[in-house]
């Protein structure tokens, strides 16, 4: 793991986060949908807040795209959830909002789980896998450890 | 009637997701690590045989149905169950479809990982 690679698992984490906060802000200012009229789900996409998420999300597929080229799902994944930890941190300390004893502890539990995976090795070595690549994580794991 | 329309959303949300990281994280193996690759061939070579891999498509063709599931659940049912919710159980089944699937080795370390992820983030919406 090179510092260029944990910028893109930061990226994937940051951009996924604010992402997702600025769709569920512009859902729940357009309001329900029901079964009834589809259609109205077609001109949500219109709102503001959901095009500059979609923004976001665009942004953190490229990186997440990046990141699955080098790395195991079971290890980006877990790696990522960092951005619910800033999540939760900007609502305390920037939008002062009042964060629970209970979401406290989740954010120990997700730091914990980060912790576990970036101990380990990011990708598993499959025998069929291309040679070339398999020396090329050998070389960069190897300076590292 | 709401709750079922709700936690329907949310299981298939939780579904196509999976299915679409799967094929997603297969595709982008198969195509081999993008910065390598980036500079031995060009970007436009890179995104064109990204974008030539059916498992690619696949894949973004479930993202996409996992993103209007999304958008349903959430207008049915408030964002502090839908979110949590759904990213917990996706983590589980991401790392039990990412070993069937993928074989992807998951030792204790990845299983500890996914779980304490998973609380952490079913917690966060507490």
């Amino acid at each position: 793991m090179t510092p260029r690679k944990y910028l893109v698992l930061v990226g994937v984490a940051i951009f996924a986060s604010i992402g997702d906060s600025l769709l569920a802000h512009g859902m729940q200012l357009s309001g329900s949908v029901s079964l009834n009229h589809l259609s109205r789900i077609v001109w949500m996409v219109a709102n503001p807040w959901i095009v500059l998420g979609i923004l976001f999300l665009l942004a953190f597929f490229a990186c997440y795209m990046m990141a699955l080229s080098w790395a195991d799902l079971t290890y980006v994944l877990p790696a990522t959830s960092l951005g619910y930890v800033l999540l939760a941190l900007i609502a305390r300390f920037i939008l002062h909002e009042h964060v629970s004893m209970a979401r406290w502890v989740g954010i120990l539990f997700i730091s914990a789980g980060v912790g576990f995976v970036t101990q380990g090795p990011a990708l598993t070595h499959h025998p069929h896998a291309p040679a070339e690549e398999q020396a090329e994580e050998a070389v960069t794991t190897g300076v590292e450890r | 009637m709401k709750h079922l329309y709700t936690w329907s959303a949310i299981l298939v949300l939780v579904l196509t997701s999976t299915t679409g990281d799967i094929l997603l994280s297969r595709a982008m193996k198969q195509t081999g690590n993008l910065a390598t690759l980036w500079r031995r061939t060009g970007v436009l070579t890179v995104i064109g045989r990204i974008l030539r891999n059916p498992s690619f498509l696949l894949g973004l063709l479930a993202m996409t149905a996992g993103f209007y599931s999304l958008l349903f659940a959430l207008s049915w049912g408030d964002v502090s169950l839908v979110a949590p919710a759904s990213a917990s159980l996706t983590f589980a089944a991401n790392a039990i479809a990412a070993k069937i699937f993928l074989h992807e080795r998951v030792d204790r370390r990845r299983w500890m990982a996914a779980l304490c992820v998973a609380v952490g983030v079913a917690l966060l919406a507490g």
